[in-house]
């Protein structure tokens, strides 16, 4: 517990058991606010959706066996998106390991390749080294999920507690630095550039850089795009902004990237979501890429100009290289004509309904027009993500949570759970779907006992849409298993768990509605009926080039 | 071209991709780690996760305790070899990664090979020993082991030669490799 006071843990999420039993005890008077969720994974989530909302380490407790494997995947959610995370699982007796012993389950083994590193404690001195060393890890670099796996028996032990102010990681040691020839290079390449488009992901929000992205792009007008994971690194709406790019994204956006003579990546990994077909994949551009994790550097596409390093720092330094050279700004000007041609010939768009009908689309807009977008919006995974991604406008990083990398449907209501605690100056909304939110709905109970006041407004369209969608699109029609039916009955659920709740079906009063639900006191779940079949466009087909866009 | 910091015009045409090269050739990773418990999982698993084909391993202690080798070849023509460095780096254990260059390199493995070996092939057989400098460890009267050092290409070349006469097993190490000269692999 001095350990976890120590690396400034105030909350933690968490379920007992046998084998954690005496860390258990020492939260009856260690003073750090503990949250009982009401299954592992839901704390798991929960504790990414605290670091992502407050950028500091979350904190996951569970026991060893089915509390460990129950943290498996937010373990690898948190690896996929880079969310720092520590999680401490208990484990059998050190004379009980591996002999099959109740509740024990290879951890260590288990969670091996979805961390960033693990702890396997031997001996009760090692704890307090292993904490600091823990978290060190899964805050610096790119973040990651770090696992400590505590024997029962070594966690009984009183130790004397000493600080441990070093680390001793020879083999840990991340370049923040980028290199200033490379900056150098980069700077001139892009004020040569005629075509150039910044493309920024997930890294700059984990660096704290939207500041300096901004700062960079404005010192010239530098067309933006964001990854899914980097909503919220630029400023939306400005006029430099194009959208999100990607499979879902718009077609500005994934025609500058095509067009495109010089790509700035910041923070992205070039995912197969958003390169489509990798062999036509911005065909006629040269590629900087600014990434913390070398590994990533040419991983998918080849960069030309490699700089290692923090965005923040490079971003600072980029800057006021750029600036030095003092680009010509004329340069651009055929191709903003370019890219305002392709804003206005195709903006985001569907057809909305000309009756009482709530379009998908239209409750995105609606929440957003409800909140003013001062919210932290945290969403589950389906069309109701990629909808949220394309008509909720993010303005400022930390704003939008959602699961990328794994796409785990059931992340959402805890994710939205941590992040109301992680910035509880900033109302928690969760926009979800009927599939997800059945996922961690038992989540709600955490959020009643402790006066979470999460939103969460479930776009209910009685499917499973995007895989329904896919079956529409790609598998002749062929509905297999999408249909969820018409349950449960969300607002008698909610009522269930003591939170409130309100079912929506007018279109005409919705914004009014969701404004007044959101009002409400604690914990509320809003059940919004929305068209049922409807299709996320634009889409760029899976292994398909940006071109060949979609909708 | 525009070198940086320059006034000089920089046109894109001129960058190069610092690509992932597949170089064809066979690679020796010489990789110092931490000696802590599930350090070799680890490597093994990030070569299964990621695809990486190991053609031989070795491990062993070094002179600090602290720390063991691991020795890895594997195909360049398979993998571009950068990555699969890039992500040994990322594991935390994972001290120093030596891609060691063959010309500077010593490489040696160790094999046994039980040959069957009677009557008049067993005179043969001893021969062919005799010019690859092995040693026979074993005999009975119809087989022999032989024990065979050296470097990937001659154990190949040794198991070429041995094999007609009936090979009943065989045994390697996987090559272990030390950079030449006085600094440190």
């Amino acid at each position: 517990m001095e350990c976890l006071k120590a690396e400034g843990v105030d909350v933690v999420f968490g379920y007992p058991g046998g084998a954690n039993l005496p860390t258990y005890d020492a939260f009856v008077d260690a003073g750090i606010q503990h949250v009982l969720v009401r299954h592992e994974a839901g704390g798991g989530h929960a504790a990414e959706g605290y670091a992502k909302a407050s950028g500091k380490v979350g904190v996951v407790f569970a026991t060893s066996g089915p509390g460990a494997t129950n943290i498996v995947t937010p373990l690898t959610d948190a690896m996929m998106d880079s969310v720092p995370l520590v999680a401490f699982t208990g484990q059998v007796r050190t004379d009980l390991l591996g002999t099959d012993g109740f509740q024990e389950a290879d951890t260590f083994g288990i969670t091996m390749p979805i961390v960033k590193h693990s702890f396997m404690i031997q001996h009760p001195a090692e704890i307090p080294r292993a904490v600091h060393e823990a978290f060190h890890i899964a805050r610096t670099g790119r973040p990651g999920p770090v696992l400590v796996d505590m024997p029962v028996d070594l966690t009984r032990a009183e130790i004397d507690y000493q600080p441990v102010g070093d680390v001793r990681l020879p083999g840990y040691q991340p370049t923040t630095e980028g290199n200033s020839k490379q900056i150098r290079l980069a700077a001139k390449a892009l004020a040569n550039a005629r075509r150039p488009v910044v493309y920024a992901g997930g890294g700059v929000i984990n660096s704290d850089a939207a500041e300096e992205l901004r700062e960079f792009a404005t010192s010239d007008r530098l067309p933006v795009t964001c990854t899914l994971m980097g909503l919220g690194a630029f400023p939306a709406p400005h006029p430099q902004w194009l959208g999100m790019l990607g499979m879902h994204g718009t077609r500005t956006s994934n025609y500058a990237m095509d067009e495109a003579d010089l790509i700035l990546a910041v923070g992205a990994r070039f995912d197969d979501r958003v390169t489509g077909k990798l062999s036509e994949f911005a065909p006629r551009a040269k590629f900087i890429h600014i990434d913390i994790d070398p590994a990533e550097i040419s991983k998918n596409v080849p960069a030309h100009i490699p700089i290692v390093g923090d965005a923040k720092n490079v971003l600072t330094r980029l800057t006021n290289e750029y600036r030095a050279l003092g680009p010509d700004p004329a340069r651009l000007a055929a191709w903003w004509e370019r890219i305002d041609g392709w804003q206005a010939q195709h903006p985001l768009r569907y057809e909305d309904t000309t009756d009482n009908e709530i379009k998908p689309q239209f409750l995105v807009e609606a929440l957003y027009e409800a909140t003013g977008g001062d919210v932290t919006l945290s969403s589950d995974v389906g069309q109701h993500q990629m909808w949220a991604a394309q008509y909720f406008q993010f303005a400022k990083p930390r704003r939008w949570i959602n699961s990328g990398g794994l796409g785990t449907m059931g992340f959402g209501l805890p994710a939205a759970m941590g992040a109301a605690v992680g910035n509880p100056e900033v109302p928690s909304v969760l926009l979800t779907g009927d599939g997800s939110f059945q996922m961690n709905v038992q989540e709600l109970a955490t959020c009643k006992e402790y006066d979470i006041p999460v939103k969460a407004v479930i776009m209910n369209n009685g499917y499973l849409g995007m895989v329904r969608q896919w079956q529409e699109l790609f598998w002749d029609g062929r509905y297999s298993h999408v249909d969820m039916g018409g349950w449960p009955d969300w607002v008698k659920l909610a009522e269930a768990y003591g939170a409130t709740g309100v079912r929506l079906t007018d279109k005409t009063t919705l914004v009014k509605d969701l404004q007044d639900a959101i009002a409400k006191p604690g914990p509320v779940v809003v059940d919004v009926r929305v068209t049922r079949e409807e299709n996320t466009y634009p889409m760029i087909p899976a292994g398909a080039a940006a071109r060949e866009m979609v909708g | 071209m525009g070198e940086p910091g320059t006034k000089e015009p920089l046109t894109l045409e001129e960058l190069e991709a610092t690509t992932a090269v597949r170089t064809g050739r066979k690679h020796i990773l010489s990789i110092l780690v931490e000696n802590k418990p599930g350090v070799l999982t680890r490597i093994a698993g990030l070569f299964a996760r990621r695809g990486f084909n190991i053609d031989t391993l070795a491990v062993g202690p070094t002179d600090d305790e602290a720390f063991s080798r691991i020795t890895l070849t594997l195909d360049g023509a398979m993998h571009p070899i950068d990555q699969v460095t890039k992500q040994l780096h990322k594991l935390v254990n994972v001290i120093k990664i030596r891609d060691l260059e063959p010309d500077e390199t010593v490489a040696r493995e160790l094999a046994l090979f039980k040959i069957t070996a009677d009557g008049g092939a067993r005179g043969e057989v001893m021969q062919i020993v005799e010019i690859f400098r092995g040693k026979i460890i074993d005999v009975t009267r119809r087989s022999v082991i032989v024990e065979v050092t050296g470097t990937w290409e001659k154990i190949e070349a040794f198991e070429r030669m041995v094999r007609p006469f009936g090979l009943v097993e065989m045994a390697r190490t996987g090559e272990i490799a030390i950079s030449r000269g006085r600094s440190e692999t």
